[in-house]
Parts: structure tokens; C-alpha cells; sequence
């Protein structure tokens, strides 16, 4: 296992009590349970974020409709239930953020959320206005990462953003992209702004970010999201019809997301990602790759000779 | 938006299939029984559109104008709307089409009657796969019944029905724009989502266009 992945003392006591009740209701899923998620530190304070958290594209924007805002906060529900912190989202995920300010009046606004966003306008104008829009449909005080959404204006939103986070308005500052557009720009951004985080996609089959972003996060001390790790969905129906091989079980995963996410998350530079879903045993099995043991170098290697021999 | 070509369709899918087509099932349970009023003007439509009274082109034009101002605004604009960030545009252009029906109306009196001998078969078997046909795929691919998308309350149906009264009617390329790009627009939405009937809405869109074309480079009626 990686060193920089850990547990910290209050996670393991949550994590155990958590348990120890799941063992009593449900037999069956306090297995899988029954460890605590690892963590890894963000840089710039240290503080603890479990490997995989909870994206919101396409999946929480479900409009009006009722019924459907119920299920995205039984999917909350049990991201929180089973350790989840962080839930990231965007304005330009339509509905997705009402939905989910709808999902944590239903739970209580857990205290344990890490609420991520990101400001999304061609005008810095405009950008202030936007994340005070953002922050009142999640119902949260503040938020705790603002990111500058594929990188549009970053240059008028980044002030905002810092001057957010002086004004302790604001805890974290990052910049995202996605798709591995934009690599060369958001290369700058990253040398020449003191950031707090950094979002991009990868995944088993798309390791771009391998040889210059994840080590410039390490050498900048900046954390890492990483979205897209199944390439929505793509990767999954791929190789839903095969067998993991049976060293699979010397990390634990009993499943090809789990599989697929232990890859990204084993990366000692990546902080968290951020797998979207619209299904309560989803996202349990997603934070399944945040348990256990993590592949070395070695065994990545490894799973990557798989995958590609599937 | 930079690098643009580099996005593949299901990229802007905002929202999952159950989504949309919940969208609908939401939609129909608010309007009833407002679906019964939109059949019947449906059947109405079908019935007039090979006449060539001027009171009947001017209850065709009626119809359509109604049609595409509702499905702007209570679908669009309304509903889909709170889905997809492109549907106020999609209302916009269902207003500028109701526009240009009324246009229409008030400097020609209506859409053109069909030429002679006879109204073009083509479009009325577009117009009957529009009103009759086109809402019964959804349910025949297993979506929910309370989902059927309708002539005058669904843009996809709307947009057939148009095209092939304008291919009846032999109208001008204008009003063939904002129907005709829906059903790309729509067709694209399905695509996005891998449904098996994305092709449905285009193919009958390039029929209608391909048969207007022809017909326009004889410089005959038919």
C-alpha cells in the first residue's frame, strides 16, 4: 500500500461504530463495510479526504421531478452512511445543484460534507453573482472548494476566487478540465497559481496526465480530483463481460469498478475521485475501492497489461 | 468553445435517458386530459390538410401555429428547460416557427393548398406517421405508455407533422428551418442516448427535404 494513503483516528473510530451497527442490521454489507476508507492528505493543509468521493454530471440532473430527487438523496445518503465526503458539481450541470441542496436538507446537511463546485461564465462579472446562486441552491454557508470550470476566464475568476478564500469565504481554490483537453494551458495555470486543487480525467486507458500534470500536482503540493474514471460509464459496459483476474483479490476488489478506481486512486499523487451514479449499491461499491489495499507500482503495471489484453 | 471537434455528441448529454423520458411521463400526467384535445386536433389536421378551401389552410396554419407555441412553452421552456441548459433556445425557435406561421397566415392566408391533381402522397404519409405512428415507438421499445410523446405536445411529432404539411403544401424554405433542425437537434438527443429509434426524426426529415428538392429543380408541381 502506498504510505501517503492513511487512516486517521477519527475515521477509524467513525468507521468502526459504523460497523459495528451495519453488522447488527445488515449482516451481509457490514463485509464490505467493515474497514474504513483511506484518506489521503490535501497539500496545502493537511487535512483528510477519503480516495473516492461522489461526482454529480448527468446523474443528479433529474429536473423537478420528485421521485427522482428522492433517489439522488437515498444516493447521498449512502455516500455519507458508508464515509463519503466530497461531492463535486458544477452550474453547468443543470438541475444537479438544487438537486443536491435538496438531497442534504433531506439528510440534515451531514457535517462531514466536503461541498466542491466550480464557477462556469465567460465574464468575471458574472461570476460572483454565479457562485452566490450556487452556494444558496446547495443551502451550504460556504463552500469548501470553488474550481474555475474548464478553465474559462480563469484569469478574471482566479482573483475572485483568492480573494474568496482571504476573506475566509472560501477554503480551497483549483481549476479543472476534462477529456484531456487544454493540458498545455492548464500546465501554466498550475506553475504560475498557487493552487489548492487541480481536476482532470483520468483513467486506466487515458493516462495522459501521468507523465506532466499528476507529477507537477506532487512537486506543487496541489490535490488531485480525478473525473471521468470510468469514462461515463464506458469502461464498465467494456468489460462487463469479463472475469477480474484472480489476483484481483490481493486488493481487495470484488468488482470492475472497484477494479477501476483502485487503479486511479493508487496513484500517490491522486487525492480523490469522483465516480458519478444514480444507484445506492454504486456508489457503496465505488467507495469499496476507498478500502483495503491498493496496488503497488508493480501491480498497476500489471492491471494495465490486463486491460488491454481484454 | 475551444478544441470543439474534439467532443463526441454524448458529451453534451446533461441528463440520462430515464431522465428524459421520465420528463415526459411528468408531462403528460400534468396535462391531462389535454391529450385528448391535442389528438383530436391531430385527427383534425390530418383530415384538412389535403384541402384546398381557404378557410380549411387557414385551421391547418391555426393548428400548427397553437402546436408550436405550446410545445415552446410548456415543453421547452417549461420543462425541459429545467434539464437541459439549450432548451430556451429550443423555445426561441419554436416561437420565431409559431411567427412565421402567423406570417404566414396574415400576408398569404395560410399555407398554400395542396397543388393538383392530387395532395402529395409523401407528405400526407409523413403527416399520418407523425399523428398515428410516430407516438407508438416509444411504447413499442418498452418506454412507459404515460410517456407517449403527441403531435401538438411533443416537439419530435410536431416537427414530422410540420415538414409534411409544408411538402403538401409546397411552402417556401423558410418555415422549413426551425422543423427541420429540430429534428436533427432531436434525433441527435436520442443518438446521444443510444435509443434505437434516434434515426426515426431525421430520416423523415431528409425525405421530406430530399422530395421538396427534386420536385423544386423540375419546376413542377409533381
Amino acid at each position: 500500500m502506498f504510505p501517503s494513503a492513511r487512516l486517521d483516528r477519527r475515521s477509524l473510530l467513525r468507521a468502526l461504530a459504523a460497523a459495528g451497527a451495519a453488522a447488527l442490521l445488515r449482516p451481509g454489507r457490514a463485509i464490505a463495510q467493515s474497514t474504513p476508507l483511506l484518506t489521503r492528505r490535501i497539500p496545502s493543509t493537511g487535512e483528510e479526504l477519503p480516495l473516492v468521493g461522489l461526482g454529480s454530471w448527468g446523474t443528479f440532473n433529474v429536473g423537478e421531478d420528485r421521485v427522482a430527487r428522492d433517489a439522488c438523496a437515498a444516493v447521498m445518503r449512502g455516500f455519507f452512511d458508508a464515509g463519503g465526503r466530497l461531492i463535486d458539481c458544477s452550474p453547468m450541470y443543470g438541475s444537479s445543484q438544487p438537486v443536491i441542496g435538496y438531497g442534504l436538507e433531506q439528510l440534515g446537511m451531514p457535517a462531514r460534507l466536503f461541498s466542491a463546485d466550480k464557477v462556469w461564465t465567460s465574464s468575471g462579472d458574472e461570476g460572483s453573482a454565479q457562485i452566490e446562486a450556487s452556494r444558496r441552491a446547495w443551502g451550504v454557508p460556504r463552500f469548501d472548494l470553488l474550481q474555475v470550470h474548464n478553465l474559462l476566464a480563469w484569469e478574471e475568476h482566479l482573483p475572485t476566487l483568492f480573494a474568496m478564500k482571504a476573506a475566509g469565504k472560501l477554503r480551497y481554490v483549483g481549476i479543472t478540465t476534462s477529456h484531456g483537453r487544454r493540458h498545455a494551458e492548464f500546465e501554466r495555470v498550475m506553475r504560475s497559481q498557487p493552487l489548492d486543487f487541480v481536476q482532470f480525467s483520468y483513467n486506466i486507458l487515458d493516462r495522459e496526465v501521468e507523465d506532466r500534470l499528476l507529477p507537477l500536482a506532487r512537486e506543487r503540493g496541489m490535490a488531485v480530483i480525478v473525473n471521468r474514471p470510468f469514462q461515463r460509464g464506458d469502461l464498465i459496459r467494456r468489460y462487463a463481460g469479463t472475469r477480474l483476474p484472480a489476483w484481483a483479490a490481493d486488493i481487495d476488489c470484488t468488482s470492475w469498478p472497484q477494479f477501476l478506481l483502485k487503479f486511479i486512486v493508487s496513484h500517490p499523487a491522486v487525492t480523490c475521485a469522483i465516480p458519478a451514479t444514480s444507484s445506492v449499491a454504486h456508489v457503496v461499491e465505488n467507495l469499496g475501492a476507498a478500502r483495503g489495499r491498493l496496488p503497488d507500482e508493480a501491480l498497476r503495471r500489471r492491471m494495465i497489461e490486463f486491460v488491454r489484453s481484454v | 468553445m475551444p478544441e470543439w471537434w474534439t467532443y463526441r455528441l454524448s458529451d453534451f448529454l446533461m441528463f440520462s435517458s430515464r431522465t428524459y423520458y421520465r420528463l415526459f411521463e411528468l408531462y403528460n400526467r400534468e396535462l391531462w386530459p389535454g391529450q385528448l384535445l391535442a389528438v383530436a386536433l391531430g385527427l383534425v389536421l390530418l383530415a384538412l390538410a389535403g384541402r384546398r378551401g381557404t378557410w380549411q389552410r387557414r385551421v391547418v396554419t391555426a393548428i400548427l401555429v397553437a402546436a408550436w407555441a405550446w410545445v415552446g412553452w410548456a415543453f421547452h421552456w417549461r420543462r425541459y428547460a429545467t434539464i437541459n441548459l439549450a432548451a430556451p433556445y429550443f423555445a426561441a425557435c419554436c416561437a420565431i416557427q409559431a411567427a412565421l406561421l402567423v406570417a404566414n397566415t396574415l400576408w398569404r392566408r395560410g399555407l398554400s393548398p395542396p397543388q393538383p391533381p392530387a395532395p402529395d402522397r409523401i407528405g400526407l404519409g409523413i403527416i399520418f406517421f407523425a399523428l398515428v405512428l410516430q407516438p407508438l415507438i416509444g411504447p413499442l421499445l418498452g418506454r412507459a405508455w404515460a410517456g407517449v410523446e403527441l403531435f401538438g405536445l411533443a416537439p419530435d411529432p410536431t416537427a414530422t407533422a410540420t415538414l409534411g404539411l409544408l411538402l403538401v403544401a409546397e411552402e417556401s424554405w423558410t418555415l422549413w428551418v426551425v422543423p427541420t433542425l429540430w429534428c436533427l437537434a432531436g434525433g441527435a438527443t436520442l443518438w446521444a442516448m443510444a435509443a434505437p429509434d434516434a434515426w426515426v426524426t431525421p430520416a423523415l426529415a431528409t425525405v421530406a427535404l430530399v422530395t421538396r428538392a427534386v420536385r423544386r429543380r423540375r419546376g413542377v408541381s409533381r
